[in-house]
């Protein structure tokens, strides 16, 4: 209400939309009454025209109002006034049934949880890895991920460029079930500085990425390769010093063969020259943390089916 | 010279709208379809940023409402009020200002939309210096019409009139109010509001863009070719005074409805949902006028598909007019807003009561204009009837049921409470109807081009008519008397 009025304006407001809508009845009462003219036999007369003439032929009657159009306006104007007295509108008058958008919403979602609430209560209560060798959270949790998360990390959750995937077992700031959860409620915020400065000439820059492929055995070139390892200085506080990266600040493993931007020497050098941001949004507040539990279970799920459980449990 | 020139109707500056109208609305429709079909095949854009769906579908718009509606309205207004003023246009050199100054504008806008150059405010995207001109090309035109008025021969002012003047009045005050801006550069300015009360001065824009300029201006069409086709009285004076009064006044509350469920406060979504549902009467007021002109002769409509052009425009208007107050309840826009039903809702007044009124204007217009008593080809009008009605009933019925669809799709849980459809489901589940949509669309538009054919053999075969004004008939000339 504040926004648009305060005090006596609100006041004014409502006496303003009252006046009108009585001033659409009024209008319709003020032409509604109209004398038939009768002629000699009692019967009534054919309508005349007004009399006036335009354009040659141009000319109006003077029939009444249809009775039942007069109806349904007056019906629109009772329900209105009604609607209004109940639901609230004139100006700073807020109703009878004290009704807002916001109190709808609140009875929706408290209806929702008393409906909803005790499934997932018990789904919380369980830890992330019990709940993901659950059928019926798993299809709850695909279809969180679905709405949620499919927008940046595809409905395959494989991720595109700039968004991981998350099915493999690489991890940019860990893959255990808390670490997971921390990430949906926190978000992430992922920034690598500009490194060029500090790496040296343009030339030094293609040697270091040469080198940086090579951590992997991407394709590269071993004699520029050789020459940019003496530059990896400038990157091994963040990504180590065998280039593992380090999953405390998000910095990712340069070793493995699973690139966020590219494996190629192009992708690299644009990374050292003008660094990389990226950023994870925060759910906390918008999510319930019980529905982000089923969540976490399933994004972990992901990476820790049977098939592969054993793999991950000793990287971690 | 000047004399006999005064003795004449300016039937020049209707005939240049004229012709522009059915040119825009080829353009209008073609950009529509080609953005149906984008939706199908999104490669259409070619990859080139000129041609992308966001940047076509404001040139789309702009086209057919202001180029196409517009064109047509002024023409026809013009030719409307001179002839039931019984007076010449006044000011020729103004009113050919307006025509060239109205012209300008829409090719502006045919250039700066495709290079992204926009306000961002839907139906008012043109940027600052090109509504700059169209403020004043507007403020022009409303001087030559109501300078035409003031200088009539006959007492009385026709129903069409009132409309075309509460019409001229209205987009000007909208146009202005809406187009408060800071610029920055040539190119780019930002609103003089902001948040919701931005929000609410765009949509009290827009919604009374739908009222006065594709409502209130063409039943001002319609209360002049109708009774002209058919030769019958308009069936109620006291009915237009009534709708009329009513109509005007309503609509100017209605703008909240497009805001139903957001941040605008409750107050004034109620206060715009009730007025929403007080306009159906007088919406309908207009239906019933013109079609009960026709009471009586009903048969005319089987052997006169100019007549049918300009009757079917009412049913769909008096159709979208019902749909309208019905998507303003707040329970029925929690499913309708966001949704394809809005297309199916908007092109139902747009094809079929703004496009068909003035399919049906044009028609009767055209040939007096250049000194024939009828258009070339009769049977391509019948042609033009068949496949365009066809066209509209595809296309809004596919978007009915699409926009029904998705919002049922959107709303539906599972019995854990989750939601059952992505968004890309909806999206997919939408596809087919995309596609009957754009065979509707495209009916559509190749009823304009044969309209198009039509009118270029008619003028081909005609010559530029010069109408001399005609002596006041009796009953007019004693309503003369008494002014």
């Amino acid at each position: 209400m504040a926004d648009f009025t305060n005090g006596w304006l609100g006041i004014l407001l409502g006496l303003v939309i009252a006046i009108s809508i009585f001033g659409c009845g009024i209008l319709l009462w003020s032409q509604s009454k109209m004398k038939v003219k009768v002629g000699a036999d009692g019967k009534p007369l054919p309508v005349e025209t007004t009399g006036h003439v335009w354009d040659g032929d141009l000319r109006e009657n003077n029939n009444p109002l249809p009775g039942w159009w007069m109806k349904l306006f007056y019906g629109t104007i009772i329900f209105s006034v009604a609607y209004l007295l109940l639901y609230g509108g004139f100006g700073s008058y807020n109703g009878l049934l004290g009704w807002s958008q916001e109190s709808e919403y609140k009875a929706e979602l408290q209806a929702g949880n008393e409906q909803y609430g005790p499934l997932f209560q018990k789904y919380m209560a369980m830890d992330i890895q019990t709940v993901a060798k659950d059928a019926q959270a798993m299809e709850i949790g695909e279809r969180l991920f679905l709405n949620t998360c499919a927008q940046c990390h595809g409905s395959d959750a494989q991720g595109v460029k700039g968004y991981p995937n998350l099915t493999d077992t690489d991890w940019l700031y860990g893959g255990d079930p808390q670490t997971i959860m921390t990430t949906l409620q926190e978000g992430r915020s992922g920034f690598m500085p500009p490194m060029a400065d500090a790496v040296g000439s343009a030339d030094d820059v293609l040697n270091l990425s040469h080198y940086v492929l090579s951590l992997s055995d991407t394709a590269h070139d071993a004699g520029k390769a050789q020459l940019g390892k003496a530059k990896f200085g400038a990157c091994s506080s963040c990504h180590g010093e065998d280039g593992k990266g380090m999953q405390a600040m998000g910095a990712p493993n340069l070793a493995d063969k699973i690139w966020l931007y590219g494996g190629n020497v192009e992708s690299i050098i644009e990374g050292v020259n003008k660094g990389r941001k990226n950023l994870m949004p925060a759910y906390k507040g918008i999510i319930d943390d019980d529905k982000l539990h089923i969540l976490a279970a399933y994004v972990w799920s992901l990476s820790n089916s049977p098939a592969n459980s054993a793999q991950t449990t000793t990287k971690q | 010279m000047s004399d006999s020139v005064e003795n004449t109707y300016n039937y020049r500056v209707v005939r240049q709208f004229s012709i522009m109208a059915i040119v825009w609305g080829v353009i209008g429709m073609l950009v529509g379809v080609v953005i149906a079909a984008q939706l199908i095949w999104p490669e259409l854009d070619f990859g080139l940023q000129w041609l992308s769906y966001g940047r076509l579908r404001p040139l789309h718009t702009n086209a057919v409402i202001f180029a196409f509606g517009g064109s047509a309205l002024i023409g026809a207004s013009y030719f409307v009020v001179q002839r039931t003023s019984n007076v010449r246009l006044f000011c020729d050199k103004l009113a050919a200002f307006t025509f060239w100054g109205y012209q300008a504008v829409i090719v502006l806008a045919v250039i700066t939309l495709p290079l992204g150059i926009t306000r961002g405010k839907e139906y008012a995207e043109l940027e600052w210096p090109i509504a700059l001109l169209l403020a004043v090309v507007w403020i022009a035109y409303a001087v030559v019409f109501f300078g035409t008025l003031a200088k009539r021969k006959v007492e009385h002012i026709y129903v069409a009139n009132w409309f075309f003047g509460a019409f001229i009045v209205a987009v000007a005050m909208l146009h202005v109010v809406n187009a408060a801006v800071l610029p920055v550069t040539l190119t780019k300015s930002y609103s003089a509001y902001a948040g919701v009360q931005d929000a609410m001065v765009q949509w009290w824009y827009g919604h009374n863009a739908v009222g006065f300029f594709l409502t209130a201006g063409f039943l001002g069409m319609m209360y002049y070719f109708i009774p002209k086709q058919i030769n019958r009285p308009i069936y109620s004076y006291r009915l237009s005074i009534v709708h009329f009064w009513a109509i005007v006044f309503t609509y100017m509350w209605a703008g909240p409805h497009h805001l139903l469920y957001t941040s605008l406060p409750d107050w004034a979504q109620s206060v715009g949902m009730v007025f929403s549902l007080i306009l159906l009467a007088p919406s309908w007021g207009g239906m019933i006028n013109g079609i009960m002109t026709l009471s009586g002769a009903w048969s005319t409509l089987r052997s006169d598909p100019i007549l049918r052009f300009l009757i079917v425009s009412l049913s769909f208007y008096g159709m979208s007019t019902f749909e309208g107050p019905m998507m303003s309840i707040k329970t029925v826009n929690a499913l309708s807003h966001y949704t394809d039903w809005n297309i199916a809702h908007v092109h139902s007044g747009a094809l079929g009561w703004v496009g068909f009124i003035t399919i049906g204007s044009l028609y009767y217009l055209l040939p007096r204009l250049f000194g024939r008593t009828e258009m070339y080809s009769k049977k391509l009008i019948e042609v033009h009837f068949w496949i365009a009605t066809i066209g509209v009933v595809l296309y809004i019925a596919s978007m009915w049921i699409a926009g029904v669809m998705q919002g049922l799709m959107w709303r539906a849980v599972n019995v854990d409470g989750t939601l059952t459809y992505t968004f890309i489901e909806s999206v997919k589940a939408t596809f087919p109807y995309y596609v009957i949509r754009l065979v509707g669309g495209t009916l559509y538009l190749a009823g304009m081009v044969v309209m198009a054919y039509n009118v270029a053999k008619t003028i081909a075969s005609g010559k530029a008519e010069v109408a001399p004004i005609p002596a006041l008939s009796p009953a007019s000339a004693h309503a003369a008397a008494h002014a």
